[in-house]
C-alpha cells in the first residue's frame, strides 16, 4: 500500500486549501515521529477529483453497437496516444472490437471491450510492486512509475484488458504518459473524469449517433447509468469470477 | 583535516582574483527560459525540483488532484530549446534542458521514457533507435548470433 508522502513545504500548490482541508473536522491527523505522518480524511472528501463516494462505470448496450463501426478504438488511440505497429501480438490495445458469434442462429453481435474496472481486480491482487491499483472512485489503474513490467497482472485479467509497452516511445500524449517496459491500459480517461468530462470513447459513440455507450456515476441512483441498470437487465462479463466490474452490458 | 582546509583557504585567498568568464566551461551551460522566473528562486529549484514532481506525481496518479504547479509538462512551457530547424528538441538531443546538468553530473533520469520531453502540441520526431524496422531488428539479431556461433566453432569446445 503506498502512502503519498504529504509535505507541504516542497509544493506551492493551492496551499491555503489543503490548510483548510488538513483543519477540517472531518480530517485526522496522527504523528507518529517527526516527519512521518498519517492523514486520513472522512467520508468522500478529498483534496484530488477521486472522489470515495463515487464509483465510475460504463454502460454498453450491444444492440446499438454497430459491427463496422470502430469509433470508439480511434478515439482512444487518439486521446490517449497509442497505436498499432503492425505486430498484432505485441501492439498496445486499449479497447477494441470483439464479435461474438452464435452458431446456432448465425447471428453476430459486436461490442467494444475494455479494462473492466473491476470492485476486486485481479490485477491488483497479483502486482508485486503496488503499481497496479484502484483509485477511491473505482478506476483501476497502472502507476508506471512503480510497475517493473513484470507482466504479472496481464496474465491475472480475464479480459486480457492490458497490453505491454515493447519499443521506445515517443510523443506521447500529455495526458496518458507510457513506455517501454510497463504494462498499460484503459484508464477510463481519468484526466478527463478529474475535470468533469466523459471517456473519449464515449464521447465519439455519441458523436457517430449510436449512442451505446453511458458513462456515468454507479452509486449515484440518480444518474442516468443508474437508472438504466435498474430499469433494464444488463450482465457483467465474466460473471462466475466475481468481480463486480464497473462495465456492464445490455442486450448480450 | 582543519590546517588542511586553513592552508587550503589562504591559498585561494592569495591567488588571483578570477572572474566568471574564467569559469566558462567548467559547470554546464544551462539553456535560457522563457517567462517569470520560479518565486520560490532558482536555488530551491535546482535542489528540489525532483522532490517538488515526486510529490505531486502521487497526488495526481492516486488522488486525481489535477491542478498542480509542479508537473512535468509545465516545467517545458519555459524550458523548451529549439533546434536549427526552429522545432522543439526532444531528450535524445544534448541539448535538451534536463541533460544540459544531468548529463554534466552523470545523472540518467528516467521520466522520458514515458513522459514527452517537448511541450505539448509539438509533433516529435521519430525515434533514432525506432528508424529501423522490424525485419532489420532480426536480420541484425541473426548476424550477431551468426557471429557468434562462428566464434565458438573456431575456438572448439574446451574439454
Amino acid at each position: 500500500m503506498k502512502i503519498p508522502s504529504l509535505k507541504p513545504a516542497t509544493t506551492r500548490v493551492d496551499a491555503g486549501r489543503r490548510d483548510f482541508l488538513k483543519s477540517g473536522a472531518s480530517a485526522v491527523t496522527l504523528t507518529i515521529a517527526s516527519g512521518v505522518t498519517l492523514m486520513a480524511f472522512g467520508g468522500s472528501e478529498a483534496e484530488g477529483a477521486a472522489d470515495a463516494g463515487k464509483r465510475w462505470g460504463l454502460l454498453i448496450d450491444v444492440n446499438k453497437c454497430a459491427q463496422d463501426c470502430t469509433a470508439c478504438v480511434s478515439a482512444c488511440q487518439h486521446e490517449n496516444g497509442w497505436k498499432g505497429r503492425g505486430t498484432p501480438e505485441t501492439d498496445a490495445q486499449w479497447i477494441r472490437k470483439v464479435t461474438l458469434k452464435n452458431h446456432a442462429t448465425g447471428h453476430e453481435t459486436s461490442m467494444p471491450v475494455m479494462c473492466q474496472h473491476c470492485e476486486k481486480p485481479p490485477c491488483v491482487n497479483v502486482c508485486p510492486t503496488g503499481a497496479s491499483f484502484k483509485r477511491k472512485d473505482g478506476i483501476v489503474l497502472v502507476d508506471k512509475h512503480i510497475c517493473i513490467g513484470c507482466r504479472y497482472c496481464m496474465m491475472a485479467c480475464p479480459f486480457k484488458a492490458r497490453s505491454f509497452v515493447h519499443e521506445p516511445t515517443n510523443n506521447q500524449s500529455v495526458n496518458a504518459p507510457r513506455g517501454q517496459g510497463t504494462v498499460e491500459s484503459c484508464t477510463l480517461c481519468v484526466h478527463r473524469v478529474d475535470k468533469g468530462e466523459i471517456p473519449a470513447c464515449v464521447e465519439a459513440c455519441d458523436a457517430t449517433g449510436n449512442g451505446a455507450m453511458i458513462f456515468g456515476d454507479l452509486k449515484d441512483p440518480e444518474s442516468e447509468i443508474s437508472k438504466r441498470l435498474a430499469e433494464y437487465p444488463s450482465v457483467a462479463l465474466r460473471p462466475d469470477l466475481d468481480l463486480n466490474p464497473g462495465v456492464r452490458y445490455a442486450k448480450l | 583535516m582543519l590546517r588542511a582546509l586553513v592552508f587550503l583557504g589562504l591559498l585561494l585567498a592569495l591567488a588571483a582574483p578570477v572572474s566568471a568568464q574564467d569559469f566558462a566551461g567548467l559547470g554546464p551551460e544551462i539553456p535560457k527560459a522563457t517567462g517569470d522566473p520560479h518565486p520560490e528562486g532558482n536555488r530551491v529549484m535546482r535542489r528540489r525540483h525532483m522532490e517538488m514532481m515526486r510529490h505531486d506525481r502521487d497526488m495526481t496518479m492516486h488522488d486525481g488532484e489535477r491542478e498542480i504547479d509542479a508537473s512535468i509538462s509545465e516545467c517545458f512551457e519555459c524550458h523548451s530549446v529549439k533546434d536549427e530547424a526552429g522545432g522543439y528538441v526532444t531528450y535524445e538531443s544534448e541539448k535538451h534542458f534536463c541533460r544540459a546538468c544531468h548529463d554534466f553530473v552523470a545523472v540518467k533520469v528516467d521520466c522520458f521514457m514515458c513522459h514527452r520531453s517537448t511541450p505539448e502540441g509539438f509533433e516529435e520526431p521519430a525515434l533514432h533507435a525506432m528508424g529501423s524496422s522490424a525485419e532489420q531488428d532480426i536480420d541484425l539479431a541473426r548476424t550477431y548470433l551468426e557471429g557468434l556461433a562462428g566464434e565458438h566453432t573456431e575456438s572448439g569446445r574446451p574439454e
